[in-house]
C-alpha cells in the first residue's frame, strides 16, 4: 500500500488524544475500555481519556483512514462479542512515526535552548 | 443507566449508532468499579461534562468532514455547481430586489411616530371625494373635532434659493405643531416655536439633510445663518434627519405655515392639506362619523361655499395608489414563481444528481452510514449550494434593487429603495436556508430512505420510479409557472403598448421644458412680468433652430392640477363642481411651441394686452360640452374672475396623463390679470420647440435668463420626450422585469425537462436497446420519449394557462382594456409552451434513437 507523505504531513501535529489511541493499538488491537486503561498506565495515571472525547476521536481516526475496526476476533474465550476492536492502519503507523519524529525534533530543539530536563 | 443512554443522544444518530453501546458498556464498567456513592456521583459530573463537551465537536466534525466532501464533489462537476449555483442566485437574487421595493411601498409602516394613528383630512364635494380643503374650514374643524389630538396642515412652496448659482428648491409650509406631531426629532437644532409659527413671526426654515449637505457642505454651524428664500430672508434653525421625508420624498426644506385674518374669509380658497393624529383608542371610523357632523353643522355656518363640502378621512399610509400597490404585487408573485422554479429547478439538479451517485451512495449506505448521514451529507450540499447561491443572488439584488426603486413612488414620505439594509438581508437569508433545506431534504430524504433498499448490484433500478414522478411533477410546475409569468408579461406589455400609443395632444419630439418660477413679491405687476417673458423668449427664439418658444402656467402631464370652475349664464350653481376647466395663463405661439393644433379661429397675439377684450382659446371637449351644434367662436364665459370672448379651439390635450381622464382646457392671455391677482397661475413653465436635440440648448436658455434676473433658477429642465416616456416609466419598468424573469424562467423550464427526459433516456438505455433489437421501428422509440414530454407539457401548459387567466384577472385594472382572457395572448403562450417542450426533448430523443442495441445489451 503506497502511503503518501504529503497526506501524513497535513494530518500533524496530531492532537494528543489522537496520538495516545495510536500509541495504545501500536501493539495490539484493542477495544475501547482496553485504550483508555492503556493510555492510563502508560502515561501513569495522568491522561484519562473519557468517553466521548475516545470515541470522538476514533471516529476522526477511522475517518482519516489511521485504524480501522478489526474484522478478527480474539480467542473466544476471551471475546466479547459485542465489543468493537480497533487496529493500527499502516497508514496510521506512518502517521504516528512522523508525530514520533516531529516530537522528537521539538524536544532537540528545546534542549538546544536549554529549556529540557535531563542533561543541559 | 438509562440516564446515561439520554445523554448519548446529544450526539448524532450515526454516532450513537456506532459507539452508543461501547460508551454505555464503558460506563457501566466505571460504574460498578466506583467503590460508594461520591464517587458515583462524580462518575456522573464527569460524564455529563465529557457529553456537553464532546457532543458538539462530534457534530462539528461530521459538518467539517461533510463540507469538504462537498467541495471533492463539486469540485468533481463544476458544470452542476455553477448551473446550481446560478439558478439559485436568479431566484433568490430577483425575489431580494422586489422585496426591498416592495418592503418600503407595502409591508414598512411610515417612519413617523405611530404612523397608522395618521390620518389625512380633505374636503369632499360631488366630483372631487379628496378636494384640499380651505383655510377656513381647516380652523373650524380645529375648533369643533374631538378624535384628534392634534390636526395640522402644510402646503407645498417650493422656492427659489438665491446664492451665486441660484437652485430652485421642493419645500412645504407647516403650521407649527405637525413635525412634532410626526414624531421625528431634528437632527441639529429645534422645531418651530410657538411665536415663529404666529402669523407675522421671524422668517425661520428648517432644511432637509439633503439640501445640508448639498448647498452647505453639511456644517455643523449651520444654525443661524441666514438664507435668502424668494425675495425674503429666513434663519436656518433646524435640519432634519436623513430618513425623514415629509410630505416627499423631494421636499428638501420647511418653513412655517401661517394664516393671515384674511384667508379666513373664503370658503373656496381650496389649497391646504391636513393631517390629524387621531387620539390614543380613537378610531377611524369613530373619527369620520365625527367629522360628518361638523361638516354637516358647517353646511348650515356657510351654506353658499359649504353647500355640498363634506369631509372625507383617510390613513397616511393609505396614499400608496392603488396601482402602485398592484404593480408591485405582480412583481412580487412574479419573483415568487421565479424562486419556486429556480428551486425545484434546483431540487431537480439534486435529483439527478443523486441517481448518477446512487451506487456510491448504495456503498456508503452499506459500509454503515446510516440515514441520518446520508442525509446529513446531501443536506450540506444543497445548502452549501443554496448558500452560494444566495450570495450571489445578493449581488444580483444589489444592481438590480436601483432598477427597480422607480416602482416607489415620489409621493411616499418613505426612503429610496437603493440600499439593500439588514431587513432585506435577513429575508434573503431565510429564503436561500429555507430553499435550501426545503428542497434540499425532499431529496436527500428519497435518496436515504431508498438507499436502504437498493441492492448494490450494478444496474438495479430501485426506487428510481418514484423519483421520477417527483421530478416530473416538478418540472410540470416549472413550465407552468414560465407559462402564467410568459401570458402575464404579453398581456402587460400590450396594455403598455396601448398607453404607449395614447396621443397626449402635443408633439412631444424636439420639445424642451423648464422652469423659471417668479418670485411673486417682485413680479407682482403685470408689466413686470412682461418684460422678463419678453426679454427670455426674444432671447430664445433668436437661438439657432428654435421654432417657437413660450411661457404657461403649468406644463401639461407634469403638472395635473390648476383647475377652476366655469360661469356661465344657463350655468346652476350648485353644479360649480362639475362645470370646471384645466386653466392656463398663456404667452403667444404656446400652440406652436408644443404643436397642438388650432381647429378654428386663431392664438394669441401681442394685442390680447390687458387694455383689449378679454379673450381665451377653448379645447374641443370645452367647445363640444357648451356648444355642441353651433361654433363657439364669439362666445362668451367668465372664468378667473372675467368675462372672456372665445376666440380659438385647439386640440385636446391629456393634461392629467395618458391613463387619465383630463378636464376641458381653458388658455387666457397672460397680460389679461389683474396685477397681484392669481399667483399660483402665473407663467413660469418654458417650453422651447427646436429642430435639433432640446436638452443642446440649455447652455445658452441659462444664460439667456441670468441675464434677465440673476437671482432665478432654472429647474426641472427636461425634454418633452422624457416627461411623456415618465408616464409609461413604472409600466415599462415592470414589463421589462417580468420579460426578463418570463425569459428565465422558461429557459429554467426548458432545462428541467431536458434534464428529467435524459435523465429518463439514459435510464432506460436497456429497455429502448431491447426494442430496437427486437426490431421496433425508430419511431416507436421516438414517441417513447415524446409521449412523456407531450404529456408534461399538456398538463403545466394549461396549468400554466388557467394559473395566468386567474392573475390577469387580478391585475385586470393595470390592463388599460386588454382584455384578460384575449385569445391571441394564450394561443402564443400556449405555442410557446410547445416550442420550450421540443427544445427540452431534442436531445434526449435524439440521444435515445443513437442507442446501440448491442452495446446497451452488454451493459447489462
Amino acid at each position: 500500500m503506497h502511503i503518501d507523505p504529503a497526506e501524513v504531513e497535513s494530518l500533524l501535529p496530531l492532537p494528543p488524544a489522537t496520538f495516545h489511541i495510536l500509541l495504545a493499538l501500536a501493539e495490539d488491537e484493542r477495544h475501547g475500555y482496553a485504550i483508555i486503561l492503556d493510555v492510563l498506565s502508560r502515561t501513569g495515571g495522568a491522561v484519562r481519556l473519557s468517553a466521548g472525547t475516545l470515541y470522538r476521536s476514533i471516529q476522526r481516526m477511522q475517518e482519516q483512514g489511521l485504524i480501522e475496526e478489526s474484522r478478527r476476533r480474539p480467542a473466544p474465550d476471551e471475546d466479547d462479542e459485542r465489543r468493537r476492536y480497533y487496529l493500527l492502519t499502516p497508514f496510521g503507523a506512518a502517521v504516528a512515526r512522523a508525530e514520533a519524529r516531529r516530537l522528537t525534533q521539538l524536544v532537540r530543539l528545546a534542549r538546544e535552548s536549554g529549556f529540557a530536563p535531563g542533561k543541559a | 443507566m438509562r440516564l446515561y443512554r439520554l445523554l448519548l443522544r446529544l450526539y448524532p444518530t450515526s454516532f450513537r449508532h456506532e459507539y452508543g453501546e461501547e460508551m454505555i458498556r464503558l460506563f457501566d464498567e466505571r460504574r460498578r468499579r466506583a467503590a460508594g456513592g461520591v464517587d458515583r456521583l462524580g462518575l456522573w459530573l464527569e460524564s455529563l461534562r465529557d457529553a456537553l463537551v464532546t457532543a458538539p465537536r462530534v457534530h462539528l466534525d461530521i459538518l467539517a468532514q461533510d463540507l469538504r466532501y462537498t467541495r471533492r464533489t463539486l469540485a468533481r462537476t463544476p458544470g452542476f455547481a455553477v448551473a446550481a449555483v446560478v439558478v439559485m442566485a436568479l431566484g433568490i437574487g430577483a425575489t431580494t430586489a422586489v422585496f426591498s421595493v416592495a418592503d418600503r411601498v407595502l409591508l414598512r409602516p411610515l417612519p413617523f411616530e405611530d404612523p397608522q394613528r395618521l390620518v389625512q383630512v380633505w374636503e369632499s364635494v360631488p366630483g372631487y371625494p379628496l378636494l384640499e380643503p380651505a383655510p377656513v374650514n381647516y380652523r373650524d374643524w380645529k375648533a369643533m373635532a374631538s378624535s384628534f389630538d392634534q390636526l395640522e396642515a402644510h402646503v407645498e412652496q417650493s422656492v427659489n434659493l438665491v446664492r451665486a448659482d441660484p437652485i430652485r428648491v421642493d419645500g412645504a409650509a407647516l403650521t407649527g405643531g405637525l413635525l412634532p406631531m410626526l414624531g421625528v426629532a431634528p437632527a441639529l437644532g429645534r422645531f418651530f416655536t410657538e411665536e415663529e409659527s404666529r402669523h407675522g413671526g421671524p422668517d425661520v426654515v428648517i432644511v432637509s439633510d439633503r439640501l445640508w449637505q448639498r448647498a452647505f457642505g453639511a456644517d455643523a454651524a449651520i444654525l443661524g445663518t441666514p438664507l435668502k428664500l424668494d425675495d425674503r430672508t429666513y434663519t436656518i434653525v433646524g435640519v432634519m434627519p436623513r430618513e425623514f421625508h415629509f410630505p416627499d420624498r423631494t421636499t428638501d426644506l420647511w418653513v412655517p405655515l401661517t394664516f393671515e385674518p384674511s384667508m379666513f374669509v373664503d370658503g373656496d380658497n381650496n389649497f391646504l392639506r391636513v393631517l390629524g393624529r387621531l387620539k390614543p383608542g380613537a378610531t377611524l371610523e369613530g373619527a369620520r362619523a365625527e367629522m360628518e357632523a361638523v361638516a354637516t353643522a358647517l353646511q348650515q355656518v356657510r351654506p353658499k361655499e359649504n353647500a355640498q363640502t363634506l369631509a372625507a378621512l383617510r390613513r397616511l399610509e393609505d396614499q400608496v395608489s392603488w396601482q402602485s400597490r398592484l404593480l408591485l404585487r405582480v412583481l412580487a408573485g412574479a419573483s415568487l414563481c421565479l424562486l419556486l422554479i429556480a428551486s425545484t429547478n434546483l431540487a431537480s439538479l439534486l435529483l439527478t444528481r443523486f441517481a448518477a451517485r446512487r451506487r456510491e451512495l448504495t456503498v456508503r449506505a452499506a459500509l454503515g452510514a446510516g440515514r441520518e448521514r446520508l442525509t446529513r451529507q446531501l443536506l450540506t450540499e444543497s445548502l452549501a449550494l443554496s448558500l452560494l447561491g444566495g450570495a450571489s443572488g445578493v449581488g444580483v439584488a444589489y444592481v438590480a434593487t436601483p432598477l427597480l426603486a422607480r416602482l416607489v413612488p415620489t409621493n411616499l414620505p418613505v426612503p429610496d429603495a437603493t440600499v439593500l439594509d439588514p431587513r432585506v438581508l435577513l429575508v434573503a437569508a431565510a429564503v436561500t436556508i429555507v430553499t435550501g433545506i426545503a428542497f434540499g431534504v425532499l431529496p436527500a430524504w428519497r435518496i436515504s430512505r431508498g438507499a436502504r433498499t437498493i441492492s448494490l448490484r450494478e444496474g438495479a433500478r430501485g426506487s428510481a420510479g418514484g423519483r421520477e414522478r417527483l421530478r416530473a411533477a416538478l418540472v410540470t410546475a416549472q413550465i407552468a409557472a414560465s407559462i402564467a409569468l410568459l401570458v402575464a408579461t404579453v398581456l402587460l406589455a400590450r396594455a403598455l403598448g396601448r398607453v404607449q400609443s395614447v396621443d397626449p395632444g402635443f408633439q412631444a419630439a424636439g420639445v424642451l421644458t423648464l422652469r423659471t418660477a417668479l418670485p411673486f413679491e417682485r413680479y407682482q405687476t403685470t408689466s413686470s412680468r412682461v418684460r422678463f417673458y419678453d426679454g427670455v423668449l426674444a432671447g430664445v427664439s433668436a437661438l439657432p433652430g428654435v421654432s417657437a418658444a413660450a411661457y404657461t402656467s403649468f406644463t401639461p402631464l407634469i403638472m395635473r392640477g390648476g383647475i377652476w370652475p366655469v360661469e356661465m349664464p344657463g350655468l346652476a350653481p350648485q353644479d360649480v363642481d362639475v362645470h370646471t376647466a384645466s386653466l392656463r395663463f398663456l404667452t403667444p405661439k404656446y400652440f406652436a411651441a408644443l404643436d397642438i393644433p388650432i381647429l378654428q379661429g386663431r392664438d394669441f397675439s401681442p394685442s390680447d394686452t390687458f387694455d383689449a377684450p378679454f379673450v381665451a382659446v377653448v379645447s374641443e371637449s370645452f367647445a363640444k360640452r357648451y356648444w355642441p351644434d353651433g361654433s363657439p367662436l364669439g362666445r362668451t364665459f367668465t372664468i378667473a374672475f372675467d368675462e372672456r370672448t372665445i376666440v380659438g379651439v385647439a386640440g385636446d390635450v391629456r393634461v392629467r396623463g395618458l391613463e387619465q381622464t383630463s378636464e376641458p382646457q381653458v388658455y387666457v392671455p397672460y397680460t389679461q390679470v389683474r396685477d397681484g391677482w392669481m399667483p399660483y397661475y402665473v407663467p413660469k413653465d418654458l417650453l422651447i420647440r427646436t429642430a435639433g436635440d432640446p436638452l443642446a440648448l440649455v447652455p445658452a436658455v441659462r444664460q439667456i435668463v441670468r441675464a434677465a434676473d440673476p437671482e432665478l433658477p432654472v429647474a426641472d429642465i427636461r425634454s418633452m420626450e422624457d416627461v411623456v416616456a415618465l408616464q409609461t416609466a413604472p409600466r415599462r419598468t415592470q414589463t421589462a422585469v417580468l420579460g426578463l424573469f418570463a425569459g428565465m424562467a422558461l429557459l429554467l423550464a426548458a432545462i428541467g425537462l431536458h434534464g428529467l427526459l435524459s435523465f429518463g433516456v439514459s435510464q432506460r438505455r436497456q429497455e429502448i436497446g431491447v426494442r430496437i433489437a427486437l426490431g421496433a421501428p425508430r419511431a416507436n422509440v421516438l414517441r417513447l420519449v415524446l409521449r412523456e414530454s407531450a404529456m408534461l407539457a399538456v398538463l403545466g401548459g394549461v396549468a400554466g394557462l388557467a394559473l395566468a387567466y386567474a392573475a390577469a384577472r387580478g391585475f385586470d385594472s393595470l390592463l388599460a382594456g386588454v382584455q384578460p382572457n384575449d385569445p391571441w395572448t394564450y394561443a402564443g403562450a400556449a405555442f410557446v409552451t410547445v416550442l420550450v417542450t421540443l427544445s427540452g426533448s431534442l436531445v434526449p430523443a435524439l440521444r435515445a434513437l443513437r442507442v446501440d442495441p448491442v452495446g446497451a445489451l452488454r451493459a447489462e
